[in-house]
């Protein structure tokens, strides 16, 4: 089948405007006989759950965490893109969007991008509203920084907990909507059904994670803006409670997946130390605004102090291979440089898995002070980690999962193909294409929740008849059945694994064939070793305790099994396409290192059709059109 | 990084059914340690070995593990996120312990925060206070332009300084009296310090500190515990802040 994402068309500086102009409204009077469910508290949730609530809709928002402020949106650190052009570099609404096509390797749709990059400077006219403290010069004006992708400086932040501040200011706007009545919050409440019926979305099962009760609830409509997918590799940037569930669940029930190969992985985190290892902790990217990055020339030199190895030993590769971004190379180019450096047998470190950041030049420059001011947290953060200090001695850093670019088919309108079922933010695959530029997913998130869902949705609701499923319908009685019965068989199997044990096994398969580079024959030994694991996961795994309390090796258990679900479907996509673009990278399709696209047989979307267990899923493509910038080989050189 | 000493503890955790069980404590053992341990890696290790066990783990709050969403709580050895300065359960690490040693792990203790289960207590109270005036009453979209007013540099940065509070409930559990006037107090400072924020600042202060009372926190002594128990390095001189805010909303 060939899906339409519904685009407007016409000139892409009006496709916006005119689509907000041919939506269809619902009367201030009738919002309030609407119920909306919003999953998920980060930006995307938080932000839509807030303005769908100002709007008069009647909003039911649901967190896994015990409260809205702690969605992993917080841990964000560099900053947020927006087209303001305030410091008079040359940027504009269309270079932003420029960027974000071409750092998204031409993998995402033109008008979505346009939207994104059109919407991003009332965001921050948002959170300035709202009391968020960006960063300011000394005539108190608002700052900004570069990022990675952009030969402009757009990007906002504060201190390096950009992230934080933005998803406290939406938690903000959400905690006055909930005061006024508008918003209803549910946390420590994890989603493990879309509930449709008759082909429409009408709610959703949760277990509380308090009382182990399982819940259904109704609406009008379901948001999904639960995030991504990384934790796949086990090891990541993201949150421990980070997981696929709410959208597995959701594609399980329907929704297409599209794109789960383009994963990102960011090229600044901290070297793993040990196997009992949790997660892995990024150093922002704003970090290659001072720092310089560097392996020695010779292997000879790996295992010497850094501050011994001269000058002229040592490989700044990054601004040897691009000259004209240098180590603000885009982060897919970036990851991969580090990746082939180390391979070839000059990484830094334990197990040689390391390349230098340093800012020796910088602090010669600007001095120790000024490089405090700019990073000082992530100085701080890194010697917690590592013992080791940053001013001192060049950091270590490696690569590390941290994003995913694919996510929940939507249309223009954040609807997936299931009606009444909309996906903001990371959960869906919209505007990043094949890789995400820095500071965009912050931008995304809140243009998705404030920006967006509260038009789109409108033109969806005011096609329906408020209230027409409620929760006493079979369909709700039917899914909770079915999460209980599954619940059963965790609790009841009692074999001889943790769930930690098997999340393990199948991270690390995801990495090591499935990771940084990717080949056929990689990937076709995940498909025989997965369904394998699976296979045990189901004989031998080890629950404790019961369903009908708190049970943090239940939420695991449930989050683990759907990863040995999705980290198929994620390798099956990775296989059948056959090219490197972006996050992507097939070995086979490259040009001396640099990622080879194949515009002719895979410029289109692959969104996944769910066919029931054991059953291959089916491929449907969306494909993709250049009108404005035009199809080219992505150079940063 | 090449170090393989390990290190063999002792724990003596708190362990604790639900809301109406009396709880008690626990001794276990953590064995094979590495300094590069989180403390959090740590009780995964042990947990671990209680399930081989047939055991029920552990059950503590936590997420992010990179001392930024504010979810892990627990009192180490007497101190909140256990005493090292700047820093999260989450972020300390195992080197900043001794093999033999005994550690206390305890959840928060505060009439505000009932406890949930083992190490997990139940922090909504701080969101109440937050939805009790912790924003600006701005509406989505017809918002001023980001540069339409200057906010000098120092207001800013001071405002930052105060809005790094992570709403982990540390200055609750360190204070002993069980007060959130430094949770309260931040937030009602960065927003009494921005532009932005003035025109509420006066009901803000009264309807949060109403709030923070009618929770059950209790008040200032000027003991300052919980400045030192702040991850995020919080200064006391936000309560004072707060509290002039509030003589002045008086005469608003």
């Amino acid at each position: 089948m060939i899906l339409d994402g519904k685009c407007p068309t016409g000139p892409i500086e009006q496709t916006w405007d005119k689509h907000r102009f041919d939506l269809k409204l619902v009367n201030p009077a009738n919002k309030r006989k609407y119920n909306v469910i919003v999953v998920g508290t980060g930006l995307a949730g938080g932000a839509a759950a807030a303005s769908l609530g100002e709007l008069g809709y009647n909003v039911q928002a649901f967190c896994y965490q015990d409260s809205p402020r702690r969605a992993h949106s917080i841990a964000a650190q560099g900053g947020i893109n927006a087209a303001k052009n305030y410091p008079n570099d040359g940027d504009s609404i269309y270079r932003l969007f420029y960027d974000t096509i071409k750092g998204g390797d031409f993998r995402a749709r033109e008008a979505d991008v346009w939207r994104l990059a059109q919407v991003s400077n009332n965001i921050i006219d948002q959170c300035v509203a709202q009391g968020v403290p960006f960063a300011r010069d000394y005539a108190g004006y608002l700052d900004n920084r570069s990022f990675g992708g952009a030969q402009v400086s757009r990007t906002f932040f504060a201190r390096g907990q950009t992230g934080q501040q933005l998803l406290l200011g939406a938690y903000s706007a959400l905690s006055r909507q909930i005061k006024a009545g508008t918003v209803k919050m549910y946390d420590r409440r994890e989603m493990l059904d879309l509930v449709v019926v008759d082909g429409v979305a009408r709610g959703i099962t949760v277990r509380n994670l308090v009382t182990g009760a399982l819940e259904s609830y109704a609406a009008d409509a379901v948001c999904l803006a639960t995030g991504g997918y990384v934790n796949v590799f086990y090891l990541s940037t993201n949150a421990m409670g980070c997981s696929v569930t709410a959208n597995w669940k959701a594609h399980k029930k329907g929704a297409y997946f599209a794109n789960p190969c383009y994963t990102q992985i960011h090229p600044t985190c901290i070297p793993q130390a040990g196997d009992y290892q949790s997660k892995l902790t990024l150093m922002s990217e704003s970090l290659r605004n001072d720092g310089r990055v560097w392996v020695p020339k010779k292997k000879e030199d790996c295992g010497k102090h850094p501050n011994e190895i001269a000058e002229d030993d040592r490989d700044y590769y990054l601004e040897r291979k691009y000259p004209s971004y240098g180590n603000l190379a885009p982060r897919d180019i970036a990851s991969r440089a580090a990746k082939e450096q180390c391979d070839d047998g000059r990484g830094v470190g334990p197990g040689g898995r390391g390349v230098y950041l340093d800012f020796a030049d910088s602090i010669k420059r600007l001095g120790e002070d000024t490089i405090r001011e700019r990073y000082g947290n992530l100085f701080e953060m890194y010697e917690k980690i590592t013992d080791e200090n940053g001013y001192k001695r060049p950091m270590r850093m490696y690569p590390a999962p941290h994003y995913s670019m694919g996510g929940l088919w939507v249309d223009y309108n954040l609807m997936s193909n299931i009606p009444g079922l909309f996906v903001l933010g990371e959960a869906n695959f919209s505007v990043h294409g094949a890789n995400r530029l820095g500071a965009s997913a912050l931008m995304q998130g809140l243009a998705d929740g404030y920006f967006v869902i509260p038009y789109t949705i409108g033109g969806y609701l005011a096609t329906v008849k408020p209230g027409q499923v409620k929760a006493d319908h079979a369909e709700f009685k039917q899914s909770v059945d079915d999460v209980k019965a599954e619940q059963d068989k965790y609790l009841s199997i009692n074999g001889k694994k943790t769930v930690f044990e098997f999340m393990r096994e199948v991270g690390g398969l995801m990495w090591e064939n499935c990771g940084m580079a990717r080949t056929k024959e990689s990937l076709e030994t995940n498909l025989k070793k997965i369904p394998a694991l699976r296979e045990e996961f189901w004989k031998n795994v080890k629950v404790t305790g019961s369903g009908a309390e708190l049970n943090q090796q239940l939420e695991n258990a449930g989050r683990t099994a759907d990863f040995l679900e999705f980290s198929e479907l994620l390798c099956r996509d990775a296989l059948h396409r056959n090219e490197s673009c972006g996050g992507h990278f097939r070995s086979e399709y490259q040009d001396a290192g640099e990622a080879q696209r194949d515009d002719v047989n895979f410029c289109y979307v692959g969104a996944w059709e769910y066919k029931g267990a054991g059953k291959e899923p089916e491929l449907h493509k969306e494909p993709l059109k250049f009108d404005n910038v035009h199809l080219a080989v992505r150079s940063y050189k | 990084m090449s170090d393989h000493k390990t290190m063999t503890l002792t724990l003596i955790v708190w362990r604790q059914k639900n809301a109406n069980d009396p709880g008690k404590f626990e001794t276990y053992t953590a064995k094979n340690i590495t300094e590069h341990h989180s403390f959090l890696e740590m009780l995964d290790c042990v947990n671990e070995d209680l399930i081989y066990a047939g055991k029920d783990p552990i059950v503590f709050d936590h997420d992010c593990r990179e001392g930024i969403c504010g979810t892990c709580s627990q009192v180490i050895n007497g101190a909140p996120h256990g005493g090292q300065d700047r820093t999260t359960v989450c972020q300390l690490h195992m080197r900043k312990f001794k093999d033999g040693d005994t550690i206390y792990i305890e959840p928060w203790r505060a009439r505000a925060f009932p406890i949930i289960r083992d190490l997990i207590v139940d922090r909504s109270a701080l969101d109440k206070i937050i939805q009790a005036g912790g924003y600006t009453s701005c509406h989505t979209g017809g918002v001023a332009d980001g540069n339409a007013i200057i906010i000098p540099k120092p207001v800013a940065d001071e405002a930052m300084d105060a809005a790094e509070c992570v709403g982990c409930g540390a200055c609750v559990a360190g204070c002993p009296n069980g007060a959130a006037m430094l949770f309260t107090g931040a937030k009602v400072s960065q927003l009494a310090l921005l532009p932005q924020g003035k025109a509420e600042a006066a009901e803000r202060v009264k309807n949060m500190t109403n709030t923070m009372i009618e929770c059950g926190f209790g008040n200032c002594t000027n003991h300052y515990e919980c400045m030192a128990a702040c991850p995020k390095g919080i200064n006391v001189k936000f309560i004072a802040r707060m509290n002039r805010e509030f003589l002045k909303a008086q005469f608003a």
